[in-house]
C-alpha cells in the first residue's frame, strides 16, 4: 500500500443517514460447542450499519470478525450457535428458519469470501452458478438471467463476459474468480454487501483493481458495505466508519479519520503502529504487538487484552472494560481516560 | 476424447496379454486334469483324449496353439461340458449375469448414495449411527451367510418369496438373490457417499451457495451431490465388473445360471480353456469398466482433459 492509500480520503462521503439502518446487531453472542469445551467467538457485539454506509471490521485472525457476519448470514458451522438480536430493515433473521431466510440471502443481502480459488463452485460454469441466484429470486428464466449476469460481469469489467460466462471457475484467475464472486453477490442489487477479506488471497496489484472496483459499487449503487480485513490499509481507502475487535469483542468504535489519525484503544494504537511504512529508513525495525491474541475457551478475567497491552494497570486486571461513548460517533471498551 | 478411449484400450493389450499368460500357467501347474475322474480311464481312452485336446503336445506348444485360436476369437472347446463350447457356456449365463449383476448394482447405487447422504447431513445423530452401524453390518456379514438367512427367513418361515431356485427368471425369484448381491455393494456406497459427502458439505463453495439463498434441496442435489459422486464413481469400476461378471456363492445358493459358477466349477473341473475364457471375460469387464470411470470423471469434473 503506497503512503497516498493508507490517508482517509480529506472530504468524506456523504454523510449516511444513520436513522435508517440496513443492519443492527444487539447483543450478539457467538458460541461454538467443540470437545475441549466452549469457544467464546463473539461476545455481546453491538453495531448498526446505515443505508450507504461502509463499515471496516478490523481485527487480527480469531478476533471474531468473520464470525459476527456468518451468524448474521446463517452460515455458521454446525457446531455453533448465535444469541442475541440481528435485524435487517427491520426484519429478526438471527435464528430464522433456512426457508425464510433464503429470501433474504443472496438477493438482498450477501456476502463475498476471501478464497476466491475455492468458493466457486469447480463443477459448474460461471453461468450456472450466477443464473441460478436470479432464477431463484427474481424467478427469471434462464436467458434473462444469463443476459443479466453478463452484464453484471461486464460492470466488474470480466474482459468478453459473453464468451467468458460459459467457462468454468479453473479457467479463470483468482482476480478474476473474485470478480465473478462480486459480480455474483451483486445480481440481485443487495442492500447490503458482507466482503470478509475480499483482497486477502489476491497479490497486491489485484487487490488495487477489487478494492478500486469496491469504490466503484459504493458510488454508483450507493449499496451498504460491511468490510472485513486485518489490512488496515484495505479499511483506510474505503471505510467510513471502523470497528476495531479483539478476542470476540468491540474494542474501538469510531470514523475511519478518527481511528487512524488518534487510536484511543491501545490494541487500535498497536494495530496502527504495527503496519509497515515505505518511508520510514530502512534501519527501523517493523514494530509488533508483542504476545498472542486470547484463547477464546478461556478468556482471562479482566480486559481481554491486558496482558499484552502497555498501559495496563489495576482495573484491568479485574473488570472488562464495557464498550463507551467517548465522543460524537466515537467508543472503545478501555479503562484508560484517553491514550497517554 | 476418442482417441484417448483408442489409447486406453491398445494399452489395455499387454494387460490382457499378461493376465491371459499367467493364468494359462497357473491353472496347468495346479494338479490333476481334465480327465482325471475317480475312476480312472483306461490308457488308451486317456491318451486319445490328451491327443484331441493337444494336451500331449508341450507346454509352450500348448500357449501358443491358445494363444492363436484366442486371437482368432476362438474360446475353445470346453472339456468337460462335452458338446459345448466355452463361448456357447457363456453366452448362456452371462446374459442372466448382467441382468442379476446389473438390478443389483442400480438397487446399490440408488439407495446406498441416498441413504450415505442421509447420513452426511445428519452426521454424528442417531440416523447417521444407525445407517452406519447397518452398513457395517452389510459389509462384514459374508454372503454365504446372508443368502441362506434371506432365504429362511423370508422364504421358509414367512413364505412371501421362493426360497430359491431361477424359476425361469420369475420377478419373485430374482429379489432374494438380487437383494443378497446388492446388500455389501449398497453399505459399501453408502459408506463412501458419506465420507465424501461429509467433506463437500464443509467445503466453500457449499457456503457460498447457502450464502446465495439457494433452497437446501439445491445446495445438496446440485452442489453438493456432484461434487461428492468421484470417489463413488471409481469404486465402481472394479466393482461394476465383479457384479456383473457373477456371483459364485450367490448363483449356488439361489440356483441362478449365470457365468460367476462356471469360474469355480471349471477351476474345480481343471477345464481348462473354461477357466481360460471366464478369466478373459472378467479382465475384460474391468479394463472396460475402468475406462468408463475414467470417462464418466471427464463429465463430473471440468477440469479432467483427455490429451
Amino acid at each position: 500500500m503506497s503512503e497516498a492509500a493508507r490517508m482517509p480520503p480529506a472530504a468524506a462521503t456523504p454523510a449516511p443517514d444513520p436513522a435508517e439502518a440496513v443492519l443492527e446487531v444487539t447483543g450478539l453472542n457467538t458460541r461454538f460447542a467443540t470437545p475441549d469445551g466452549e469457544v467464546r467467538a463473539v461476545n455481546d457485539v453491538n453495531f448498526t450499519v446505515a443505508r450507504g454506509e461502509t463499515v471496516g471490521v478490523v481485527g487480527e485472525s480469531g478476533s471474531g470478525k468473520s464470525q459476527v457476519f456468518m451468524s448474521v448470514m446463517g452460515l455458521l458451522a454446525s457446531n455453533g450457535n448465535a444469541t442475541g438480536r440481528v435485524r435487517f430493515q427491520g426484519q429478526d433473521i438471527l435464528g430464522m428458519a433456512a426457508s425464510k431466510l433464503n429470501r433474504i440471502r443472496g438477493s438482498r443481502m450477501s456476502m463475498i469470501f476471501q478464497d476466491p480459488m475455492t468458493s466457486l463452485n469447480p463443477f459448474l460454469t460461471v453461468a450456472r452458478q450466477m443464473t441460478e441466484v436470479l432464477v431463484q429470486h427474481k424467478g427469471m428464466g434462464e436467458r434473462d438471467a444469463l443476459k443479466r449476469s453478463v452484464e453484471m460481469l461486464d460492470l466488474v469489467r470480466i474482459p468478453e463476459a459473453a464468451r467468458r460466462v460459459t467457462m468454468y471457475p479453473h479457467e479463470f484467475s483468482g482476480g478474476m474468480r473474485q470478480r465473478v464472486m462480486v459480480a455474483m453477490a451483486l445480481l440481485c442489487q443487495p442492500d447490503l454487501l458482507i466482503a470478509d477479506e475480499p483482497t486477502t488471497a489476491l497479490d497486491v496489484t489485484v487487490q488495487a483493481q477489487i478494492l478500486d472496483l469496491m469504490q466503484t459499487l459504493k458510488r454508483e449503487f450507493s449499496t451498504s458495505i460491511v468490510l472485513i480485513t486485518h489490512d488496515l490499509g484495505v479499511i483506510a481507502g474505503l471505510a467510513d466508519r471502523v470497528m476495531v475487535m479483539y478476542g470476540g469483542s468491540v474494542v474501538e468504535e469510531g470514523g475511519v479519520r478518527d481511528i487512524f489519525y488518534d487510536p484511543q484503544h491501545p490494541y487500535s494504537a498497536g494495530l496502527l503502529q504495527s503496519m509497515p511504512r515505505l518511508a520510514a529508513g530502512r534501519a527501523e525495525r517493523l514494530v509488533s504487538i508483542p504476545g498472542q491474541p486470547p484463547n477464546l475457551q478461556r478468556l482471562p478475567p479482566g480486559c481481554p487484552f491486558r496482558p499484552r497491552c502497555p498501559h495496563a494497570f489495576d482495573p484491568c486486571e479485574t473488570d472488562d472494560p464495557a464498550l463507551r461513548p467517548i465522543g460524537p460517533g466515537r467508543a472503545k471498551a478501555c479503562h484508560l481516560d484517553a491514550m497517554p | 476424447m476418442l482417441s484417448y478411449t483408442v489409447r486406453r484400450l491398445l494399452s489395455a493389450i499387454p494387460t490382457l496379454f499378461i493376465i491371459i499368460t499367467l493364468a494359462f500357467f497357473m491353472i496347468r501347474l495346479a494338479p490333476g486334469g481334465p480327465f482325471d475322474l475317480e475312476r480312472p480311464l483306461p490308457e488308451q481312452i486317456m491318451q486319445n483324449l490328451r491327443a484331441i485336446y493337444h494336451l500331449d503336445e508341450p507346454l509352450v506348444v500348448q500357449y501358443g496353439l491358445y494363444l492363436k485360436s484366442l486371437l482368432a476369437g476362438n474360446l475353445g472347446p470346453s472339456f468337460v461340458y462335452r458338446d459345448f463350447t466355452v463361448a456357447e457356456l457363456i453366452a448362456s449365463g452371462l446374459p442372466v449375469s448382467i441382468q442379476f449383476g446389473g438390478s443389483a448394482l442400480l438397487l446399490a447405487l440408488i439407495f446406498g448414495s441416498i441413504l450415505g447422504s442421509i447420513a452426511a447431513l445428519k452426521q454424528n445423530s442417531r440416523t447417521d449411527y444407525t445407517i452406519m452401524g447397518g452398513a457395517m453390518i452389510g459389509i462384514t456379514i459374508p454372503n454365504f451367510v446372508t443368502a441362506p438367512l434371506l432365504s429362511l427367513v423370508l422364504g421358509v418361515y414367512l413364505g412371501w418369496l421362493p426360497a430359491g431356485g431361477w424359476g425361469e427368471g420369475a420377478i419373485e425369484n430374482k429379489i432374494l438373490p438380487i437383494v443378497t448381491l446388492a446388500l455389501p455393494q449398497l453399505a459399501i456406497i453408502a459408506r463412501l457417499t458419506r465420507g465424501s459427502m461429509i467433506e463437500v458439505l464443509r467445503s466453500n463453495h457449499i457456503r457460498t451457495a447457502r450464502a446465495k439463498g439457494l433452497p437446501e434441496r439445491i445446495v445438496i442435489f446440485r452442489h453438493g451431490l456432484r461434487a461428492a459422486l468421484p470417489p463413488v464413481v471409481s469404486y465402481l469400476g472394479p466393482a461394476t465388473a465383479a457384479l456383473l461378471t457373477g456371483s459364485v456363492v450367490v448363483e449356488t445358493i439361489f440356483g441362478v445360471p449365470g457365468v460367476g459358477r462356471y469360474f469355480v466349477q471349471g477351476a474345480l473341473n481343471r477345464d481348462y480353456t473354461l477357466v481360460m475364457g471366464t478369466v478373459v471375460l472378467i479382465a475384460l469387464f474391468i479394463v472396460v469398466f475402468n475406462l468408463l470411470v475414467d470417462l464418466i470423471y471427464g463429465f463430473l469434473d471440468p477440469k479432467v482433459r483427455y490429451d
